[in-house]
């Protein structure tokens, strides 16, 4: 196992420098999520406008794979429609089971592949994208 | 003592993990198990292996001795006066259930009061809120100094005489803080309450003598101090448990049994429903053997003396911050400045340095600490100080690692 196949330069670029942190306003769907094993915590906030996710922001604690997979996601997302985030969580899933994944327009992620060998550290990278899940789900019932 | 010859005892600890030899030092959440503890039950399945208790044949009689035999065992082990003062559990957290369960909810009226410690483990923790909720009792704390160690000043200010229960971390499982559950016994029982001590992490470390602590229940886990996992023990004072309801209902516990109610065992067995953990109580049974034979105070010294060389060392790094009293039991929890745990804990496993990192079953006290979460180092009898420098050459890694990393 290399240190450098864990921690790319672009996840700790998102560690130090998150995009998106921050919070929107009361009527968008909001989700809190915590990982009970380890204490990380997010809260993601979606503003969905007729099923497009305009916006994503998000707060929490945690380390930097679930911060820096936060960060990524909410950019990931922005401006697509809830089954096109929705698909993008599933392909999230499929490269933290090793499969070869290609994220063509958000290369970012594919930073993260290398989580999928440290089998501890997945549910710290899947964090930010279960907490998707639910805003997508909430999404479609407001 | 010698913890290198007995480190030979133990056969997990000779191998490599991600290219370097392994320091194991995740021991308050589970120790390794010498040969002997395997041995043990390995033979106890080769030769002994039979339902206990309702055999006549020969292997019924040899696994009931080998399971009786563990009961006097333990008994022994914590100074207790009968081994029907010895239940066996699944661990520290099924024993502390059934006090909860069962004692607490019989006794417990609306406005009592069940008093806990701030540092207390979810186990300590939840039982005792999911008892109040169902009796109306209510939860009060003992307040907390800032290195984490409990004045006994304030303990008497916190008991009552509405002060039923008093349950208490013998050994913190994260600040390392020793409590003196034996003057807090005596408080308790002042006003009244009953004292139950979370013996998990002092069981395995140093020599418990119930009847000196003079505590009314003790719990503690088998896999923490070198036996098997799946199984632990609540001792009880005789008295109590006599007077107490078993939680589990089934074969194995009863004495009577017609088509519309039943009638129970005596105590320990009523709370022993269904067949029990045999090979668990043999493996458990080899383990306080390994133990004795190397001797509680010795093994105390050994893990005390570690704990303060690695407080010592670690704080001398810079961007270390550590939690708890300098005194301390065997282990040290800390974090690195601007590196979450988690991120530190898997540089150490590249390193082939086994630590804990979260918040330890612990949330509310990690609240209290204004932390997330915390980076913990715990050891045992098999660890020595170049283990601590292992740990420390791994840390400074780490720390240059995300240094450079997000610097």
């Amino acid at each position: 196992m290399q240190l450098d196949e864990l921690y790319r330069r672009v996840i700790m670029d998102h560690y130090k420098n998150p995009r998106n942190r921050g919070t929107l306003d009361e009527d968008s769907v909001t989700v809190n999520l915590n990982n009970p094993t380890c204490g990380d915590r997010i809260e993601l906030q979606l503003q969905v406008e007729n099923g497009v996710v305009k916006l994503a922001k998000y707060t929490g604690e945690g380390c930097s794979i679930s911060m820096s997979s936060a960060s990524m996601m909410t950019d990931a997302v922005r401006g697509k429609t809830l089954d096109e985030a929705l698909g993008l969580a599933e392909k999230f899933s499929a490269m933290m089971q090793g499969q070869p994944v290609e994220f063509e327009e958000y290369e970012d992620l594919e930073a993260l592949s290398g989580v999928s060998k440290f089998p501890a550290r997945i549910k710290c990278a899947t964090l930010a994208w279960n907490a998707l899940r639910k805003g997508i789900e909430a999404g479609r019932q407001s | 003592m010698n913890p290198q010859d007995l480190r030979k005892a133990f056969p997990i600890l000779n191998q490599q993990v991600n290219g370097h030899p392994l320091v194991y030092l995740d021991n308050a959440a589970s120790s390794q198990k010498p040969r002997s503890v395997i041995d043990a039950i390995v033979r106890y399945y080769e030769h002994d292996n039979a339902n206990v208790h309702r055999g006549v044949h020969t292997l019924a009689s040899r696994a009931t001795d080998a399971y009786e035999g563990a009961r006097a065992k333990v008994a022994r082990f914590l100074n207790a006066a009968s081994e029907r003062e010895i239940v066996f559990t699944r661990g520290t957290t099924s024993a502390l259930n059934i006090v909860a369960r069962s004692y607490a909810r019989a006794v417990l009226r609306e406005g009592d009061e069940i008093v806990l410690t701030p540092m207390e483990h979810h186990a300590n923790l939840i039982p005792w809120q999911q008892a109040a909720k169902a009796t109306g009792a209510v939860l009060r704390y003992i307040p907390m100094q800032p290195d984490g160690t409990i004045r006994l000043a304030d303990v008497e200010a916190t008991l009552t005489d509405r002060t039923k229960i008093v349950s208490v971390t013998h050994v913190s499982n994260v600040l390392g803080v020793v409590n003196p559950v034996k003057e807090i016994a005596a408080l308790a029982h002042k006003c009244g309450a009953v004292m139950v001590v979370d013996g998990a992490q002092s069981a395995p470390h140093m020599k418990v003598d119930v009847r000196d602590i003079d505590c009314d229940f003790f719990a503690f886990s088998g896999h923490k101090m070198c036996g098997p996992t799946g199984i632990g023990a609540l001792y009880g004072k005789l008295e109590l448990l006599e007077k107490m309801e078993p939680v589990e209902y089934g074969g194995e516990m009863i004495e009577h049994v017609d088509y519309y109610d039943a009638t129970w065992k005596e105590s320990p067995w009523r709370f022993e429903g269904g067949t029990p953990i045999i090979a668990g109580a043999v493996g458990l049974a080899a383990a306080i053997d390994f133990l004795t034979d190397i001797g509680m105070e010795a093994i105390e010294r050994h893990s005390t003396e570690l704990a303060r060389y690695a407080y010592d060392r670690l704080s001398a790094i810079e961007g270390i911050t550590l939690y708890g009293p300098r005194e301390r039991a065997g282990l040290v929890t800390f974090n690195l400045e601007g590196v979450h745990p988690h991120d530190v804990a898997t540089v150490l496993d590249t390193e082939g340095v086994a630590i804990r990192a979260g918040h330890h079953c612990c949330q509310p006290l990690m609240r209290k600490l204004d932390v997330t979460a915390t980076a913990r180092a715990s050891f045992y009898l098999y660890n020595t100080e170049e283990d601590v420098e292992r740990l420390v050459a791994a840390l400074i890694k780490a720390k240059e690692f995300f240094g450079h990393a997000i610097g």
